[in-house]
């Protein structure tokens, strides 16, 4: 792809894109209409659209030809997005989907992949800009365009083939792509589809009926998700939503869920720190598996603890920071040399994150796996040897430097937050051998697991700071440290706890109920990190402050945008989105702080490892009332 | 005729062609896939097509080792050049006769020129299966050439 000279073009803000997917894959759809980010046929294929970080690198648009005000919504319980454009000249409304459902009775199978989008309009009469314009491969591609008439509009590039087709019909531009301008009148549809097909023949359903039949039978396979979700409390069209998007960014054919759809949006407008979330992170893992059983998705957690447990016997008893969708190692980290958002530069594909060292994931595996046996899930012995696998490791490496939970490029640290989530580890695993799970060396784990605690609490507490402290013997703070009474480290209403959390507020607070993730002199200018805002929330309500953590969830969900999605991290400044988009992290936190809230205002026992802290003593236990 | 080396070495060939099918494929130089074709013919279940597809397609593969098996015994002889023609003539007559008229045959198979309609929504292939991908022809010759030459090379005329 050629380069163009000058600066890059205004772009289209974070917040307002929109999800639509298959559980394969995900485009992003932004206000005004267009389809500027899609990888085909996964999620961490190479892009088809990538407008959204390079003006040259592929779109599809339908798009009022007059100035239109756009309002959007999903369908009540659904992942069909609904564009109105209102104008003077009158109102279309625009349907996104990507085709999900079993086609039983159906004259053939679906197609491989296929975006759908439906234009109605509504009253008066609409012009409407058609752009279909390609560029698989990251734009690198030879591509092979073909008109065939009733058969579509053609693009083979190896053995990828896209088929656009229009009804109306718009032909193939000389210069490849499609362009044409539409005329709807009130009560008229105009319907456009882009099929993939690399497994074999296309499948090109008739779009006159196929287009509505396909709606509908989308809409009702996400209602009938949705009716599935267990969550009564006051945030329930919030915390839909959230599982809805967590939904959207499971790779069905695995289980697997991938951190976000995105690549290389910016954390900061301009700057360089620019990631490729398409991968999954073993540290999101306890978080969401505790989520999806939180809200009644037993399946769709078991499937992710399968994916867990199949994706680390691989590497045992190591575990990577970061796999592919399938298990194996992401690729290495390279620049595509593109433009950027807002000439956010580099353009990363593939993660550097991979060659570090992040000493919690054993925590986080394990946790997860305590929650899937917790829920009534069951152990082979071969399971059973592996997570004791990870036990061993663990209790030989926990004293190394690791980069921790942020992946930070500045290299290995004593983190706290490590060394804790090394003590869940050895904790959770001598607790699953109480309950007759896995056979372990139990002295010894008891032996490692206690001196953890102790280095933590003798090197980590530092009374100068009057926290914990980001990493052994450090002066500065981490808002990771607030999950650590959901691990059972610490109470929440622990001294130390307590006074960890203040401090927290206090130094890494960003204004308007945000925190940083970690010092935001060290941060590069990087903006609030959403699911660490949530951790606050929950600990809160933890902490048995039900009130202040309802007001701060309340103040929190409104930094979503217009259709309930957010972003990696929160620019304090103005509220905007930063960062890869949807983030599943942050919508995890959103989850679980919404059910600990129901929990906790219902007075519910908390889970075993919380209830073994609730006792006085020491400075990580609960004070005495 | 001998039925034994027809049995055994046209199993043979036929898993051999298949293999190699679906390796292009796999590698990207084609979307031909004959197990789907064939089993959508059957159902337009995916998975089930695939299935029936792969077993439609050895018993074909079966069938076909007869013709060669008879034009050997008229031959006089098998040997590997010989099959290799054969095989060569075999695929020239799928790509240029049976791809372009596959739509007409296929209950499935939507038309080149009426388009895809509510129960024919496969891809037609197109002459010499291009629709398929450019190299498709390649990948058809190859595959075909080798059940020749292997059932030239193995089958003993009686």
């Amino acid at each position: 792809m050629e380069r163009r000279p000058g600066p890059p073009p205004t772009r289209t803000p974070i917040g307002d894109y929109a999800i639509v997917g298959d559980c394969r894959s995900a485009a992003l759809v932004s206000r005004g209409g267009s389809i500027d980010w899609l990888c085909w046929p996964r999620f961490a294929s190479p892009t088809v659209f990538g407008a959204l970080l390079d003006p040259d690198a592929g779109r599809f648009s339908v798009t009022p030809a007059a100035p239109a005000r756009a309002t959007r919504r999903y369908l009540p319980g659904t992942n069909v997005l609904e564009t109105t454009f209102e104008s003077d000249a009158g109102v279309v409304v625009l349907t996104d989907l990507m085709p999900v459902g079993s086609d039983e009775g159906g004259p053939l199978a679906m197609p491989e992949h296929e975006i759908l989008r439906l234009a109605r309009c509504e009253a008066g009469e609409v012009d409407l800009e058609v752009e279909y314009a390609p560029r698989p491969g990251f734009g690198r591609w030879k591509l092979r365009w073909r008109d065939t008439g009733p058969l579509g509009v053609r693009v083979e590039a190896g053995a990828h083939l896209l088929v656009f087709r229009s009804e109306p019909r718009l032909p193939l531009a000389p210069a490849g792509g499609v362009r044409g301008r539409l005329r709807l009148r009130a009560g008229e549809t105009a319907r456009f589809s882009v099929v993939h097909a690399v497994d074999g023949p296309a499948v090109l359903p008739p779009l006159a009926q196929w287009g509505t039949r396909a709606a509908d039978r989308t809409a009702a396979f996400w209602r009938r998700w949705s009716s599935r979700l267990r969550y009564r409390g006051p945030y329930r069209d919030a915390v839909l939503r959230s599982a809805l998007a967590l939904r959207l960014l499971a790779y069905a054919p695995s289980g697997a869920i991938v951190a976000a759809p995105t690549s290389s949006l910016p954390e900061r407008l301009g700057g360089p720190l620019n990631w490729d979330y398409r991968f999954c992170w073993l540290r999101d893992a306890s978080f969401t598996v505790r989520a999806l059983f939180g809200l009644g998705y037993a399946d769709e957690a078991e499937e992710f603890v399968g994916w867990l447990l199949h994706t680390t016997r691989l590497t045992r008893p190591e575990l990577r920071v970061l796999y592919d969708l399938f298990g194996r190692g992401s690729p290495r980290e390279r620049d595509l040399g593109w433009d950027g958002y807002c000439g956010s530069r580099p353009v990363r594909i593939g993660n550097g994150a991979r060659d570090q060292l992040q000493l919690d994931v054993y925590g986080e595996v394990i946790d997860a796996t305590a929650q899937f046996l917790h829920s009534g899930g069951a152990l082979d012995r071969e399971t059973g040897r592996m997570l004791a696998g990870f036990g061993d490791y663990v209790c030989r490496h926990w004293r190394l430097p690791d980069e921790g939970i942020w992946e930070p490029r500045w290299g290995r640290r004593q983190n706290t937050h490590s060394k804790a989530l090394c003590w869940t580890a050895l904790d959770r695993l001598l607790r699953l051998h109480d309950r007759g799970h896995l056979r372990i060396d139990v002295a010894r784990f008891r032996r490692e697991r206690d001196a953890i605690r102790a280095e933590i609490e003798a090197r980590a507490w530092r009374p100068s700071l009057g926290s914990y402290s980001a990493e052994l013997d450090g002066e500065t703070l981490d808002a990771a440290l607030l999950v650590l009474p959901w691990y059972g480290y610490a109470a929440a209403r622990a001294p130390r706890m307590r006074a960890t959390f203040a401090r927290i507020c206090e130094r890494l607070g960003a204004g308007r109920g945000l925190l940083y993730r970690y010092d935001p002199s060290a941060a590069g200018g990087e903006g609030a990190f959403g699911v660490c805002c949530f951790w606050a929330a929950e600990y809160l309500a933890l902490a048995g402050r039900h009130d202040a953590a309802l007001s701060l969830l309340e103040r929190l969900l409104g930094y979503a945008n217009d259709v309930g999605l957010y972003a990696e991290e929160i620019d304090p400044a103005t509220g905007a989105a930063l960062g890869n988009f949807p983030q599943a992290f942050t919508h995890v936190g959103l989850v679980n702080a919404a059910l600990t809230l129901e929990r906790t205002a219902a007075h519910e026992h908390p889970l075993e490892h919380q209830r073994s802290l609730v006792a006085a003593g020491e400075a990580w236990r609960e004070a005495p009332p | 005729m001998n039925w034994g080396a027809w049995a055994v070495w046209g199993l043979v060939a036929t898993v051999a062609l298949t293999t190699l099918m679906a390796g292009g494929q796999g590698l990207g130089l084609t979307r031909m896939n004959l197990p789907f074709l064939l089993g959508t013919i059957f159902t337009p279940d995916r998975d089930r097509a695939r299935l029936l597809g792969i077993l439609v397609q050895l018993a074909n593969g079966w069938i076909f080792a007869l013709a060669y098996a008879f034009a050997f015994q008229v031959w006089g002889e098998a040997t590997w050049w010989i099959g290799a023609l054969g095989g060569l003539v075999h695929s020239a007559f799928v790509l240029t006769v049976i791809m372009p008229v596959l739509p007409g045959l296929h209950p499935r198979m939507a038309s080149e020129h009426k388009g895809p309609t509510a129960h024919r929504q496969l891809e037609p292939p197109g002459f010499l299966g291009l629709h398929y991908g450019y190299r498709t022809p390649l990948s058809v010759v190859v595959s075909h050439v080798v059940y020749g030459i292997l059932l030239g090379s193995l089958y003993r005329v009686a």
